[in-house]
């Protein structure tokens, strides 16, 4: 099972940190699953110009590659504006149609204000439907109070990234198990 | 319909196309060279001809995967190595190509071939060819509408006199060599959604119309819109023809179609457009209501007969080699074509 992290953000360190920590979790609890973690601020994505992701070079091509190939995708994006960051936009707008058929995808949501919490229901969720993917549908969502100088310092919410990555892992596994099963009836 | 040398009579009219892909057979891992690649293309479109088939196209795409660039050159080769079957672009991407040349290509091929060419235009589904050829994907629309314009009028007009955005102006410019008879079928490609066949309809072009999978009912939509934009401009809808394209294969049984059918599907959408072919929505095309083509001969023609009550077309053209298809694989759908589809499809769709 290949999952990617995908830190959405080019600016601040509470997803990254967030995301850190989720990183940590699946290598020491799941050796076997091979798992990379593109931080957005570590690579330069161009703006979608409608091509298709296979004709995109350089970090672009090897973001959109990367997701494309994977079979889980944990998200990890702040809330701006009462959005997702553009940059995060942006890698949806560079994938196609149906980009996330038969993929599970994830989401670890940090934000400044608790009246942040429904966006990811409002938002984030239909671009991903949209998109076919199979949602966890319970995120983490975490605030500004539960960092302190780059560490989580809310138990709770170690707790609960370590159920969203439990809860991924599981669906991952279990949806693929029902597709296996279903197209082995297929008789082609 | 004469205009667009068709003649329903004789019932619909049935096409092989190829988009020239090259890749590797997904059963072995194996890729021919292209230099048998193109010379596979052209045998099949002769053994076409000899089955009865009424049309043979080639298209281009300038990627990886793809062997016929030139594939006006190939349809000048298939012109010289045939007598009766139609031969055509599918499509030629008159966005980022000088429409006078396109022309002067393919009157020469019309007279090489006396009198059987028609072009197909289109604006590209893949466009790693705006980069290597120097055009900007930012126009994507104008370029082809400009320039299918420009396309057009060199067909009616034998001395020109035009001017545009991409390309220097024409003063009584004389383009020739003229086709047999004067002028040719020239068809506008559509795929996706209705915009572009209402286009098709405002300019009173005939419209070649990609059905890859999905019920029938979905592409009613873009025929419905196409005739209504074309009665709106005045012109006689039931004077325009319609055809369409999309995914064929046939086997002796629609189980062993699919199974023969499936692997390479599959390996092209991958290897092409970065995702697979769902294997549900796959197994869902068998239903009769689904525009793909594959299945045993009886299916097929159930499926053919279908979509000509739904949509009303002139022509079907069925892609059969896309993802690897190996060579006796195509010789025998052509067969089964030959013998089973064409006669039954013929035979029912004949206007008396």
């Amino acid at each position: 099972m290949k999952i990617v992290g995908l830190s959405g953000s080019i600016v601040g360190s509470k997803t990254r940190t967030a995301m850190d920590y989720m990183l940590k979790e699946v290598t020491e609890k799941y050796p076997d699953i091979e798992v990379t973690l593109i931080d957005l601020a570590d690579y330069n994505v161009q703006f979608s110009d409608g091509r298709s992701y296979l004709e995109y070079e350089g970090d672009t091509g090897f973001v959109t590659k990367t997701i494309m190939e994977a079979d889980a995708i944990i998200i990890g994006t702040p809330i701006f504006q009462a959005s997702i960051p553009a940059t995060l936009k942006n890698i949806f707008d560079l994938l196609p149609v149906n980009a996330f058929r038969d993929k599970v995808v994830s989401m670890i949501v940090t934000a400044g204000s608790p009246k942040h919490y429904l966006i990811v229901e409002t938002q984030l969720k239909p671009i991903l439907a949209y998109m076919k993917a199979q949602i966890v549908q319970t995120y983490v969502f975490i605030e500004e109070k539960d960092f302190l100088r780059k560490e989580i310092v809310n138990d709770d919410v170690n707790f609960r990234i370590n159920r969203l990555v439990e809860d991924t892992i599981a669906l991952t596994e279990t949806y693929t198990k029902i597709r296996e099963a279903k197209e082995a009836k297929y008789d082609f | 319909m004469e205009k667009y040398r068709i003649d329903q009579s004789k019932g619909i009219e049935f096409g092989i196309y190829t988009l020239g892909d090259h890749i590797p057979n997904p059963l072995t891992g194996e890729r021919i060279s292209a230099e048998q690649r193109i010379h596979e293309i052209i045998d099949l479109a002769k053994l076409a001809e000899q089955a009865g088939i009424d049309f043979f196209s080639v298209g281009e795409s300038h990627q990886e995967y793809f062997a016929t660039q030139a594939h006006s050159v190939v349809l000048a080769a298939i012109a010289q190595a045939t007598s009766k079957i139609k031969i055509a672009s599918s499509s030629s991407i008159i966005s980022t190509s000088d429409p006078v040349r396109v022309y002067e290509d393919f009157a020469t091929i019309d007279l090489i071939s006396k009198g059987r060419a028609e072009i197909i235009a289109g604006r590209a589904s893949r466009v790693g060819l705006f980069d290597l050829l120097g055009y900007n994907l930012r126009d994507y629309e104008e370029l082809f509408e400009e320039k299918l314009e420009l396309l057009l009028k060199i067909n009616e007009e034998e001395v020109v006199n035009w001017s545009g955005q991409f390309r220097a102006p024409l003063k009584d410019a004389k383009v020739i060599p003229r086709p047999q008879n004067g002028s040719m079928p020239i068809w506008r490609a559509v795929g996706g959604p209705p915009a572009s066949a209402i286009k098709a309809g405002y300019a009173g072009v005939p419209m070649f119309l990609a059905t890859l999978g999905g019920p029938a009912t979905n592409f009613k939509l873009s025929i419905d819109a196409y005739r209504e934009a074309a009665q709106r401009s005045g012109f006689d809808a039931s004077e325009l023809p319609i055809s369409t394209a999309g995914f064929f294969y046939a086997a002796e049984t629609t189980q062993q179609a699919q199974r023969e059918s499936y692997p390479h599907i599959n390996q092209g959408m991958q290897l092409i457009n970065g995702r697979g072919y769902p294997k549900q929505h796959f197994a869902q095309s068998l239903d009769t209501r689904d525009v793909m083509n594959i299945g045993s001969p009886q299916q097929i023609i159930e499926k053919i007969l279908y979509q000509h009550e739904v949509f009303g077309h002139q022509r079907y053209i069925a892609q059969m080699d896309f993802g690897g298809v190996p060579y006796e694989k195509l010789v025998k759908n052509i067969e089964l074509i030959g013998t089973e589809i064409l006669p039954a499809i013929k035979k029912y769709t004949a206007k008396k």
